[in-house]
């Protein structure tokens, strides 16, 4: 019996094929001089999976982030990740240049303030087309038609495609961060309190509007906040940190409607009720 | 008729941390199985922990300790100790959940809403608003309302949408938590041709109620929960 057909057997036995994990985090650990950013931090993220990283300010979710994103060298442990080849590599100990193809195609990061992950001195349809020329694409017309397609799924007019994103509100910038982040059709994209510094009604168009793409494009997402109610939209699983450890995981509505942790209490029943 | 569902030796406390860890025993011993095409109800006074029971089974709720042992793709699998990422594979295809409130998302429409769970399992969006929409017009929800967002539709109006969207599925086992509280006599009596009806297709159901009428027009056995009380069980 060949590979595909077991797999056809077990799938009609109604038996999901054995799936690995996209990314696999174990033991890592930053540490600014005495001062720990994260410590001993593991857990493995599967195809398709939101997992939000909560925590009040400091308590190293961004630190987190940013070293498992291989922006930021961890002190020791390990980020393993499966490639689109299926083969798994272990991220810190790729040839830098592999690295950041990784992180301009299969990889997508949105920043807390667009300024960040944009560049303000060329068109919005600039800002999409970059990726796309770094995968390869050298045709211009179809450069410019998916980028003015990808505007159009972040709900940016077709007449915006050649000003500059300094013109743009933040609420559209962000957007259009969002649109330069998910055109090469990354399967992994880190999030940064994406929604943080937006009015109300602006942030629950842009939650509407990750949700839709991500169950859409089935992307496997990281996103750090310190808003549970972000988190409750949008995730499927958290973590809860403080003082840079993991203290509570599992189930996003398990955490927030039971916690366990003296501090998971503490910050769920600190929510304002509207 | 094949048992779908046993829950044994079940245990859940509250601990305070924000009170002095002062621990609030919640219920001890629960016991109980679920058969498919019966409808059990949860009996008991208010705060005996009939809504924690149906909490734990969905996985929403921890258990301290036992174990709820459920048929899932063919396989037993325990919800009380299963991996977060397995108990979202249990909600998606066997276990499904009406809750007491509808919790509303800005700007998704109460047609999607009730979609939902038919989308996250592959059904295309035409189908699944088609079945969305046949449940609206069962349960009388104004077709003006459809494409709102329910956030602002009065009580019984977010119920029925919370209904539609319990319903849709075809999952094994259903559980409802006060499912006809907000409702009118009509609608209750939609509720129980709903409820006989999954009854009919061979859904094992278990359910909080405490409109009488409804109670004993669905109910085939009542579970005692006072008799799972923390309190009993530590005598």
């Amino acid at each position: 019996m060949s590979h595909s057909d077991t797999l056809e057997a077990l799938a009609a036995a109604g038996i999901a094929a054995p799936v690995k994990p996209l990314l696999s985090v174990e033991g890592l650990t930053r540490v600014y001089g005495k001062r720990i950013g994260c410590a001993d931090v593991s857990f493995d993220l599967w195809p398709g999976e939101v997992l939000a990283i909560v925590g009040e300010s400091g308590s190293g979710k961004t630190t987190l982030l940013n070293c498992i994103s291989s922006r930021l060298t961890p002190t020791c442990g390990t980020v393993h990740y499966r490639m689109r080849d299926g083969a798994t590599a272990d991220i810190y100990k790729m040839a830098e240049a592999e690295r950041r193809y990784l992180m301009r195609t299969d990889w997508g990061f949105v920043h807390q303030n667009p300024i960040d992950g944009l560049r303000m001195t060329v068109s919005a349809g600039a800002n999409v087309g970059e990726r796309l020329m770094a995968v390869g694409n050298r045709h211009y017309g179809n450069i410019r038609n998916t980028a003015i397609e990808w505007l159009s799924r972040v709900e940016i007019d077709e007449d915006r495609v050649d000003d500059q994103p300094r013109t743009f509100s933040g609420g559209m910038r962000q957007r259009l961060q969002i649109a330069r982040n998910l055109v090469t059709e990354p399967r992994l994209v880190f999030m940064d309190e994406p929604t943080g510094g937006l009015d109300v009604s602006v942030q629950a168009r842009l939650l509407d509007l990750l949700r839709g793409l991500v169950s859409d494009l089935g992307l496997a997402v990281i996103v750090v906040t310190h808003d549970l109610a972000v988190a409750r939209l949008l995730s499927d699983r958290m973590i809860v940190m403080k003082e840079g450890r993991v203290i509570e995981a599992g189930l996003t509505d398990r955490v927030l409607d039971d916690p366990r942790a003296p501090y998971t209490q503490l910050l769920v029943s600190s929510i304002l009720q509207v | 008729m094949t048992t779908v569902l046993v829950a044994s030796e079940v245990k859940k406390t509250f601990i305070m941390h924000m009170r002095g860890g002062v621990e609030l025993p919640v219920v001890a011993n629960v016991s109980f199985s679920l058969k498919a095409g019966s409808c059990a109800v949860l009996g008991g006074p208010s705060g005996v922990g009939k809504s924690s029971i149906l909490k734990m089974l969905y996985g929403n709720y921890g258990t301290d300790s036992g174990q709820i042992l459920v048929q899932h793709h063919g396989r037993h699998v325990d919800v009380a100790s299963a991996s977060p990422r397995t108990v979202l594979e249990i909600r998606r295809d066997t276990i499904g959940y009406v809750s007491q409130f509808l919790r509303a998302v800005p700007r998704v429409s109460a047609l999607d809403v009730a979609a939902e769970p038919l989308l996250i399992r592959g059904v295309s969006q035409a189908i699944a608003h088609q079945r969305a929409r046949e449940l609206f017009a069962e349960l009388n929800l104004p077709e003006k309302l459809w494409s709102l967002p329910p956030a602002t539709f009065s009580g019984g109006e977010q119920q029925r949408v919370n209904i539609a969207r319990g319903f849709i599925t075809d999952h094994p086992i259903l559980l409802l938590d006060e499912p006809t509280a907000s409702l009118d006599a009509a609608n209750r009596a939609v509720v129980i041709e709903l409820i006989a009806r999954k009854k009919a297709e061979g859904t094992a159901l278990l359910g909080i109620f405490h409109d009488h009428d409804v109670r004993n027009a669905v109910a085939d056995h009542v579970i005692d929960v006072s008799a799972f009380a923390a309190g009993k069980a530590a005598a």
